[in-house]
């Protein structure tokens, strides 16, 4: 999760004036399965990856967690609110994963932990992570690509689907 | 949970795909976006030679990519006849908003008619009549005779005064020059009416009189500007949400230094910093917060006014400016009259202006040196913007005044880095010829609803019952009214048309009210109309209009309208066909020659017939020409061609600070309509001219100094304060005890009527909020999101509590105009000395209606502000 990191590290003003997320992108070289064009037929859903993103045990309250779902090419975070929140799963219903990629313009969000918020510095849209993603305030006309979780028995966190179109791909799977 | 779309992937626009220009229809800014369309049964692909972009689609795009759309751009509508895939995205090359979309823009796509994925599908389709008890379609032609039967028999009784009308002025949808001119050639041509208000006040008149009056039009200055300003000073308008990307993409980079560079460039030899910005709100919102996080809170002066007290501190910075000695003599001298008598008769001290707006002496003396105060020796270059918080605020015409006075006297007008402009709502689009007639004060068309004059209400784009003041009587009346014609109509069989007609005027006659609504989609106000007649909106006709900075652009069309829905310039012309076929049947010939030149066919036809025969400039500009100037068009007045070059003696060569002048402009100065002496019933348009040469626009309106009057001099005003002046204020704010400050949100700005059928606004906000002082909603025993009630002797409305600590106790916020509870029930029917409401100042009593509803349990009450790091 090195390059998550980074991205929030570069900062928003670096991030304003380039392409700076373009460059950390690509930095990854992450290949991915590619599906055959022709051999399977046309289903009417992308075929999300079931991928383990953490344990429970590697989660702290409030603290967020970054990883990248459905590919690493795609960052998010893990939180455990502390709080039962609708669709929050693992036992106390109170983990939640989300892009950290704005839909507005594609600018990594930053957590303020104040207030369980994920924050865009490009144009100053409000997330928040204890109502689904909606949006308080801002430029996006979609609410934060939130991931479906599930938790074993062991406590391993997987995520294995989005629910909104997750910015910079016309395809959530690629 | 918040809403999602459960959409994992979009349709790839393929390489060959149609492109349209388009420019937002929404509000004043006019972002520039594409519509791109293809084959419903095509897609592209993810290899560069697959895709519009050029780019390979199976890699992740980098932030601000063009080759990325989110959901809400994407639809499937009808062009010609067929279903085709559209994506409507903004355009990276479009000066304006460099690709910027907002929240309401970027929604263009979703919020378009579909049938195939049930989008909009409000939208009228059909001509509607009052039939066996409700509204059922018709033709045209039906709809068309029953609406001039009736119209001609009120004419015939009461003559023009009997025809009331409520009519859009502006651009964008439910406007542009094609429809203004349509609208306007019938009521103001082929008739005379003055019983006439337009779509958000109660009268036929400008909001913005009194910098009019001085000789300064109001949109006089060129987005760039506030790139270049040392000192923007915001005067009620909240621009991050209601001049969105104009605030994100010339604002911003002020703020942060990043137009340094440019400052340099266009205006070496005078030290340069990173803007200051002063912004005089009641209320902390949004914009104040953001500009405190991009220029830090030392170079952020907000004044946090007692409400509707503007007036006073304008008049004691231009006192204490004056004291100074850091007014501009130069300019006063040569572009300006009556320097010293307004100065003299506005005199206010600093600590008279701070007892009255409830300010410290420090603070407008800081203010004063931020706007004025010379640089190194060079002239303060600042900025002055204003919206409805001044314009539907106290005193509107001289607060208006007093602020221009302030930009006049720091030399701030026709100068790179100032301007004194209002920020703007829609777009412009007023093509129309005289409304000398009207008069001024205009007619109070709301009263004389009220009041039970006139016989038939001819309504345009307008939607009182949302959008007025004094609403709640205004609807109680509307509907007494109205409901007597209904009851007129349903004694008889609909297609007897001469009982019919006998039977609406007997109830006419009786104090009853026919209407006919003109609209996109069945209104709040169209619950009590007649007819409803369909029109179509932009992108599904080809549309003009300019911008804040007087940018004009074409929208072309993109889309088939809607069933039989038409351009409302169209329905205008077949309206007038179908009055002259009546008035002439019944032998009057001489009124029937009225209704000719309305052979239009197209709205082309009628941009050609108004706009380009008519408006200064016009002369230049054509479908053609604009279609080839793509988004970025060009900034009116047109002086000439490119291949050409100015036509008119001594108009400039469009250089950056050149002098302007010469016939051509003269007349547009300043964005008041100027007509042309030619006859307004000219037979047909004249056959387009085919050429796409560039036309040359205008930057700046007063670069030469010479302002809108006849010895090109503007006028300083004498503005003295005078309190609340809108009869009744004061008492209201005696005997209520909550200020009900009101306004705009981002989500919903300029298209609350389509919103109200977007699941993504209205999960949102499904009633309108209203912002409180958590101590106040405890005072109430008020939980977030509580619907209560608030009233006052105008009448009652609801809305859901907003707690909102940075809010001063006993003074709430609330949304504006919204369907699910109207702002506009409480307002009283106050108005200014030219007929100008006062939203604002309004005092309310609150109390619980109920807990959260369902729909609101699950939504955020954290605050909207981004935290500062």
């Amino acid at each position: 999760m090195e390059r998550c990191n980074r991205l929030v590290d570069v900062g928003r003003r670096q991030f304003l004036r380039g392409s700076a997320f373009a460059a950390a992108g690509a930095a990854a070289a992450v290949s991915l399965p590619v599906t055959p064009a022709r051999a399977a037929p046309g289903l009417a859903l992308v075929e999300y990856p079931s991928n383990r993103l953490a344990n429970i045990a590697d989660l702290k309250p409030n603290e967020p967690l970054d990883v990248g779902y459905p590919d690493d090419n795609a960052p998010g975070v893990l939180l455990k609110l502390g709080t039962r929140v609708e669709g929050g799963a693992g036992p106390d219903g109170d983990i939640v994963g989300f892009s950290t990629v704005c839909p507005h313009k594609g600018f990594p969000l930053n957590y303020n932990a104040e207030d369980r918020t994920l924050n865009c510095p490009g144009h100053y849209s409000r997330f928040d992570c204890e109502a689904g993603g909606l949006q308080i305030w801002g430029q996006a006309t979609q609410n934060l690509p939130q991931y479906q979780l599930r938790v074993d028995k062991k406590g391993d966190i997987f995520a294995e689907g989005l629910d909104e179109l997750i910015y910079g791909r016309l395809s959530n799977v690629l | 949970m918040a809403y999602k779309r459960q959409i994992d992937r979009l349709p790839i626009i393929p390489a060959d795909a149609k492109v349209h220009n388009v420019v937002c229809h929404y509000c004043i800014v006019g972002c520039g976006y594409h519509a791109y369309t293809w084959d419903v049964n095509r897609q592209g692909g993810t290899a560069p030679d697959q895709n519009v972009f050029g780019v390979d689609l199976s890699q992740q795009q980098e932030a601000e990519t063009p080759a990325w759309y989110s959901p809400s751009m994407y639809n499937i509508v009808k062009q010609d006849g067929k279903d085709v895939h559209i994506v409507i995205k903004p355009d990276t090359e479009c000066v304006v908003n460099s690709g910027l979309g907002s929240i309401r823009g970027a929604r263009m796509a979703e919020m378009s008619f579909s049938r195939a994925r049930n989008t909009q599908l409000q939208r009228l389709t059909d001509p509607m009549v009052w039939r066996y008890g409700q509204m059922q379609p018709t033709s045209w032609d039906d709809a068309l005779d029953l609406v001039a039967r009736v119209t001609a028999a009120v004419i015939k009784e009461q003559g023009d005064d009997g025809v009331l009308v409520s009519a859009f002025d502006h651009g964008g949808a439910g406007g542009g020059y094609e429809n203004t001119w349509g609208t306007g050639k019938l009521y103001f041509g082929a008739m005379k009416v003055k019983n006439i208000r337009i779509h958000n006040r109660p009268a036929y008149n400008s909001e913005v009189h009194a910098t009019r009056d001085m000789g300064v039009g109001e949109l006089n200055n060129c987005y760039e500007d506030a790139e270049l300003a040392d000192t923007i000073m915001v005067v009620g308008a909240n621009p991050l949400e209601t001049q969105t990307n104009y605030f994100l993409n010339h604002w911003i980079p002020n703020l942060r230094g990043t137009s340094t560079e440019k400052k340099n460039a266009e205006l070496p030899d005078e030290p340069h910093e990173p803007a200051r910005v002063i912004i005089v709100d009641p209320r902390r919102t949004v914009t104040v917060n953001v500009c405190e996080v991009e220029a830090g809170k030392d170079r952020v002066l907000h004044l946090a006014i007692n409400s509707g007290t503007d007036l006073a501190l304008f008049n004691a910075l231009l006192t204490y400016i004056a004291e100074q000695g850091w007014t501009d003599r130069e300019f006063i001298a040569a572009s300006t009259n009556d320097f010293d008598k307004a100065l003299a008769g506005n005199r206010t001290t600093l600590e008279q202006a701070a007892e009255i707006t409830g300010l410290t002496v420090e603070q407008i003396k800081q203010a004063a040196a931020w706007i004025a105060e010379p640089k190194e020796g060079k002239r303060r270059r600042t900025m002055f913007a204003y919206e409805k918080g001044l314009i539907w605020g106290n005193d509107n015409y001289r607060t208006n005044g007093a602020l221009v006075n302030l930009a006049l006297a720091t030399g701030n007008i026709g100068r790179p880095g100032g301007g004194c402009v209002r920020l703007g709502g829609h777009q412009e689009g007023y093509s129309r010829p005289s409304d000398a007639h009207v008069g001024r004060p205009a007619a109070y068309v709301d009263q004389l609803l009220i009041q039970g004059k006139g016989g038939v209400h001819h309504i345009w784009g307008c939607d009182h019952y949302k959008t007025t003041l004094n609403a709640h009587e205004f609807k109680r009346r509307y509907k007494e009214r109205t409901d007597m014609v209904k009851d007129a109509m349903s004694s008889v069989p609909y297609g007897d048309r001469q009982a019919t007609v006998d039977a609406i005027m007997g109830a006419i006659r009786e104090g009853g009210l026919f209407s006919v609504d003109v609209d996109i989609i069945p209104t709040k106000i169209g619950q009590a109309s007649h007819v409803w007649l369909p029109a179509a909106t932009s992108g599904e006709m080809n549309l003009t209009s300019m911008n804040g900075e007087r940018r004009m652009r074409l929208t072309e069309r993109y889309m088939d309208p809607p069933g039989q829905s038409m351009p409302d310039c169209l329905i205008a012309a077949r309206l007038a066909n179908n009055l002259e076929r009546v008035f002439r049947e019944a032998g009057d010939t001489a009124v029937a020659d009225q209704f000719k030149g309305f052979d239009w066919k197209s709205e082309e036809d009628a941009f050609m017939d108004g706009y380009h025969q008519h408006e200064k400039g016009g002369e230049f500009v054509t479908y053609a020409r604009l279609r080839a100037m793509g988004t970025n068009g060009f900034q009116e007045p047109a002086t000439g061609l490119e291949t050409t070059g100015p036509v008119a003696a001594g108009t400039s060569t469009g250089e950056p600070g050149e002098v302007l002048g010469g016939p051509t402009i003269e007349g547009a100065r300043g964005k008041e309509p100027v007509q042309e002496a030619a006859p307004t019933n000219a037979g047909a348009a004249p056959t387009p001219p085919a050429g796409s040469e560039r036309i040359v626009g205008t930057k700046r309106l007063y670069a030469d100094g010479k302002f809108n009057k006849e010895d090109g001099k503007a006028v300083f005003m004498e503005t003295q304060w005078r309190g609340l002046q809108a009869a009744g204020k004061q008492a209201e704010k005696d005997k209520f005890a909550f200020l009900i400050n009101n306004g705009r949100t981002n989500h919903v700005w300029q298209s609350a009527y389509l919103d109200q059928q977007n699941e993504l606004v209205m999960d949102r906000w499904p009633y309108p909020f209203i912002e409180m002082h958590p101590a106040d909603m405890e005072e109430l025993s008020l939980k977030q999101g509580d619907l209560v009630e608030i009233y006052n002797d105008n009448g009652s409305t609801q809305a859901a509590v907003y707690p909102t600590p940075t809010a001063k106790r006993k003074e709430t916020f609330m949304l504006f105009a919204y369907p699910t509870g109207v702002q506009g029930n409480v307002v009283s029917a106050g108005v200014n000395e030219f007929i100008i409401p006062n939203y604002k100042q309004t005092w309310a009593n609150i109390r619980k209606i109920s807990d959260a509803p369902e729909s609101v349990k699950h939504l955020s009450f954290k605050s909207q502000e981004y935290p500062a790091t």
